[in-house]
């Protein structure tokens, strides 16, 4: 085909796009898309074996990419840019990555168990790769010279040998279309993929992967530029805000609406257990659900007493049990273990609690509807909110802003649902934001659990034989994404039946130990509507509670077995795990010893260190934590942490850095603060008072990283994969510092003094 | 009942008619359409709607309007620019602090006020002085390093 054909299919594209309605908006883009409206905009439909619904070139010879996932802050559409960026030889910072509208990126699934890169980066890739193959073809006819002859730099193409015979990919189809056809996997979400026939770069040729160039909206956020879903500001758009029920489950029986009589305009909306005011001005909407008098229905005690959470886990009768992995000389193996030794281990219902409630805009027009919304995964709300308002999946547009946080399914997938019913209820555009009880009483919660596990140590003191076992809350009585209402609060409010999705998981790591059990329970939902305490995915989800529990128990291992925590793990592990173990160790200076031997036991302040090392799919983390803990008072403070992150191929150092740094202040927090508080009808974590999370005075004092990079591997994901080793790094900690042992979490000053004086 | 209330708003002239009550963040973001500072909690819990009333780190979201009359208010947008930064925005841009950001009203107004009073600060005091704001993110380390920054760059 010649690039005459290529103009000429293009223009008669373009007379087919002119003719789609796009709808225009009036609120200005962020700075760092700009760019990326004034693109050329994929084919439409968007059509996944078409080159041009990934990738464009435009005159000036730069690129656009469009990403199915958005980034929450961990620049992984930096990454994605720098993959892209790689393959057609051009700098990190000429590639634009869009990643923000349904109707110009195909679903590649949102946000997503920290596979941005990992699997978000497939298609992306080898869009670019098959682009450049596709453009050193025209090169080669343009310039009359045969492909191998061919080298390009910085978007340029030249011929070995013949200086001054050049053409740049702007020249070559700059602003048109390559229809070009590939061959996709018939795949829509996180699997999608494309493939391509041309090769890759070698790992030794990289120039733009491993490098760390800067995020994109930094800038933005730095200098108060409008970025964020609550940013969002449409023309006759009304604000509204949610009432939810004092006690859960409960319906409003009587609204006083002469109790909001004063405030100006304000309009009630009311249907089945769903309840919210609309107003003009933002303040008199807060205001309106502040001051209505509402009458609610008695509701069950649906929640057991927070004392007795772990016995009502323990008692709960079995929804679902998965053996993960069983090998058939387990219990012989344990029978013939030199010595066993048996835990337990238990950790509360967390929240999200991100910054800022969730907040979500819409406006409905002609039988179409946009979506303003921060949720990690707006091709889903896109289809919730289609369903919802009986509207075709093409007539509706998501539109993602950046929300105040997210790490997970938190309540943004709430509000963008009763955004929507609000907007058709009300016949105007809708804004609407969450107070701060939305986002931390009522948002999806990372679900309780209790972990109970047994081993066998043979005479050398190696593992012979391991039980673990999880049983708890579903990971998923809320999918984790808003296609279906019955995943919503007001789906749910309006009596849409619950349909939990039975899941949860078993440690991850590599310990070589030759009899195994690992399995999992899930009991059911505490409540069948509109719980506060129905569970989702948070950050690194089931993670957490799973690995303070199993490398917990290695460390009781170790210490059983009269062996160095770190020492005793090499025992049982090879290759880059054992690299990973041994770099944190390192990095932190262990000193070998059996933990709790430190000797301080008479100190007011006594410190300790502890290691811990988990998987997440194919990432190995291993962390070092020390502590400090003040035997009055009960505080544990972490004051350092030495990191090993292995995640194959490192896209971005520097980003990744800050990556990891997050996710061990938020583990921490976790470990050591957060507990989602309830009675037996209500959450009673509204705020930060009754939800505390980690304080700048008690951030650490350092945390290192140690970066271990594998070019040649495939990249595997770092977006959680670190927050899961933190808790039982603490714990460890804790132990070689008091030689208690905490099994429970948070570690809370009350906990801990408990502990110790139990000890006394 | 409305009131006329004008202040200094990021150096130039603001007049809103609103309930004196209402809290000032509303009047910034509603009124005279603002995208900063941020709505967080409403409490005073969380710093995400931090701004400087007459150069102190205020919280907008419990100080009524009322209390602006005739004041100076400054937001993040009034602390500098791109092209003339505050040295707490460039140092934010070196260290690449923010992750989601809905935070950075808070630490970044609050830091700002404590380098004037203080411009060399320790880093226990620098954590004192930040105390109490959230950052959900979890870039306290982040935050510590670019505050330091700012410091070596004043
Ligand atoms: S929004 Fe004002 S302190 Fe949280
Ligand atoms: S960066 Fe997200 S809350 Fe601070």
């Amino acid at each position: 085909m010649t690039s005459t054909d290529i103009l000429r299919q293009d223009l008669s594209r373009r007379g087919i796009l002119k003719g789609t309605g796009v709808l225009v908006v009036s609120f200005a883009v962020p700075a760092h898309l700009a760019a990326a409206a004034t693109a050329v905009a994929g084919p439409k439909p968007l059509d996944p074996t078409q080159l041009d619904s990934y990738l464009a070139i435009h005159r000036d010879g730069s690129a656009t990419v469009f990403f199915g996932k958005i980034d929450g802050g961990q620049g992984t559409d930096v990454g994605i840019a720098q993959i892209v960026a790689e393959e057609l030889d051009l700098p990190a910072d000429r590639v634009t990555v869009v990643m923000d509208d349904t109707t110009r990126v195909i679903n590649q699934g949102g946000a997503s168990g920290s596979f941005g890169i990992t699997w978000g980066g497939k298609p992306m890739r080898n869009a670019a790769c098959e682009a450049r193959q596709f453009l050193l073809g025209l090169a080669a006819q343009k310039l009359k010279a045969p492909i191998e002859k061919l080298t390009v730099s910085n978007g340029v193409v030249s011929v070995a040998g013949a200086p001054g015979k050049t053409v740049s990919y702007g020249q070559l189809i700059g602003g048109k279309f390559f229809n070009v056809a590939m061959k996709w996997n018939g795949k829509i979400g996180n699997d999608l993929n494309v493939e391509t026939t041309a090769q890759a770069k070698k790992p030794a040729d990289y120039k733009v992967v491993g490098t760390s160039p800067r995020r994109r909206d930094v800038a933005a956020k730095v200098f108060a530029q409008p970025t964020y879903v609550t940013d969002v500001r449409v023309p006759g758009m009304v604000h509204a805000r949610v009432i939810r029920p004092p006690a859960a489950g409960a319906e409003p029986t009587a609204i006083d609406e002469s109790s909001v009589a004063g405030i100006k305009g304000v309009r009630i909306v009311h249907k089945d257990g769903f309840l919210a005011v609309v107003a003009d001005k933002e303040w008199d909407a807060i205001r309106a659900a502040r001051d209505l008098k509402v009458t609610w229905s008695q509701s069950p005690a649906a929640f057991p007493e927070q004392e007795k959470l772990y016995d009502h886990i323990r008692d709960a009768a079995v929804r679902k049990r998965t053996v993960e992995k069983e090998t058939p000389g387990f219990e012989a193996a344990i029978a013939g273990a030199a010595q066993t030794v048996s835990a337990e281990y238990e950790w509360p219902f967390q929240s999200h609690a991100s910054m800022g409630s969730g907040c979500a805009v819409v406006q409905i027009k002609d039988g179409t509807a946009t979506v303003w919304t921060g949720t990690q995964k707006p091709h889903y709300a896109r289809d919730g909110v289609a369903a919802l308002l009986g509207l075709p999946v093409e007539n509706v547009q998501a539109i993602w802003r950046i929300g105040p946080g997210s790490y997970g399914r938190n309540d943004a997938g709430d509000t963008v649902i009763e955004a929507a019913f609000l907007a058709q209820q009300i016949g105007r555009p809708v804004r609407l934001q969450g107070m701060r009880p939305e986002g931390i009483a009522w948002d999806p919660k990372g679900p309780a659990s209790i972990h109970r596990a047994t081993a066998g140590l043979d005479g050398d003191g190696k593992i012979v034989a391991y039980k673990f076992e999880s049983k708890g809350f579903s990971r998923l009585e809320i999918d984790s994404n808003e296609s279906d209402i019955a995943y919503s609060i007001a789906g749910q409010q309006w009596g849409v039946p619950l349909k939990p999705i039975e899941a949860f998981a078993v440690p991850d790591e590599s310990y070589q130990i030759p009899n195994r059990l690992m399995a999992w329970e899930t009991i059911a939902p505490l409540l069948d509507r509109a719980s506060p305490l129905r569970t989702s995915h948070l950050r690194d989800p089931v993670g957490p509670q799973i690995h303070f529990a199993s490398e917990s128990f290695i460390d009781e291992l170790a210490h059983a077995a009269n062996a160095d925590a770190v020492e005793f793990r090499l025992r049982h592990l090879t290759g880059r795990d054992a690299a990973a173990v041994k770099a944190a160790a390192d990095k932190f200076g262990w000193e070998s010893r059996v933990s709790g031997s430190a000797g301080n036991a008479d100190a007011d302040v006594v410190t300790g260190r502890g290691i811990a090392y988990s998987k997440r799919a194919l990432t190995i983390v291993a962390v070092v934590a020390e502590v400090e803990v003040d035997r009055r008072s009960g505080k544990v403070r972490a004051k350092r942490f030495a990191v090993a992150h292995d995640c194959g191929c490192i896209i971005n150092p520097g980003l990744l850095r800050n990556t990891i740094e997050g996710n061990i202040v938020q583990g921490t927090s976790r470990s050591l603060l957060e507990e989602v508080r309830f009675d037996r009808q209500s959450v009673t974590s509204v705020d930060w008072e009754t939800y505390p999370i980690l304080d700048i005075t008690d951030a650490p004092e350092k945390i290192d990283i140690v970066l271990l990079d594998h070019p040649e591997i495939a990249p595997t994901g770092a977006g959680e994969p670190s927050t899961r080793p933190v808790a039982a790094a603490i714990a460890n900690a804790i132990f070689d510092a008091t030689g208690v042992r905490l099994r429970q979490a948070p570690f809370t000053p009350d906990r801990m003094k408990a502990a110790l004086t139990g000890r006394a | 009942m409305t009131e006329r209330i004008s202040f200094q708003l990021n150096g130039r002239e603001a007049v809103v008619d609103a309930d004196p009550e209402m809290p000032l963040l509303y009047a910034l973001r509603g009124d005279l359409g603002l995208d900063n500072p941020h709505f967080g909690c409403g409490l005073a819990q969380c710093g995400a709607c931090t701004v400087h009333l007459n150069g102190e780190a205020t919280r907008s979201c419990v100080t009524p309007v009322a209390a602006a009359k005739g004041a100076k208010v400054t937001t993040l947008a009034g602390l500098g620019s791109e092209k003339h930064p505050h040295p707490l925005q460039a140092a934010y841009v070196e260290e690449q602090v923010p992750q989601c950001g809905y935070c950075i009203n808070g630490w970044m107004m609050t830091a700002a006020a404590l380098l004037k009073s203080n411009p060399h600060p320790t880093d226990a005091q620098i954590r004192e002085g930040l105390s109490g704001l959230k950052c959900r993110c979890g870039t306290h380390m982040a935050i510590l390093r670019a505050v330091k920054r700012a410091a070596a760059m004043a």
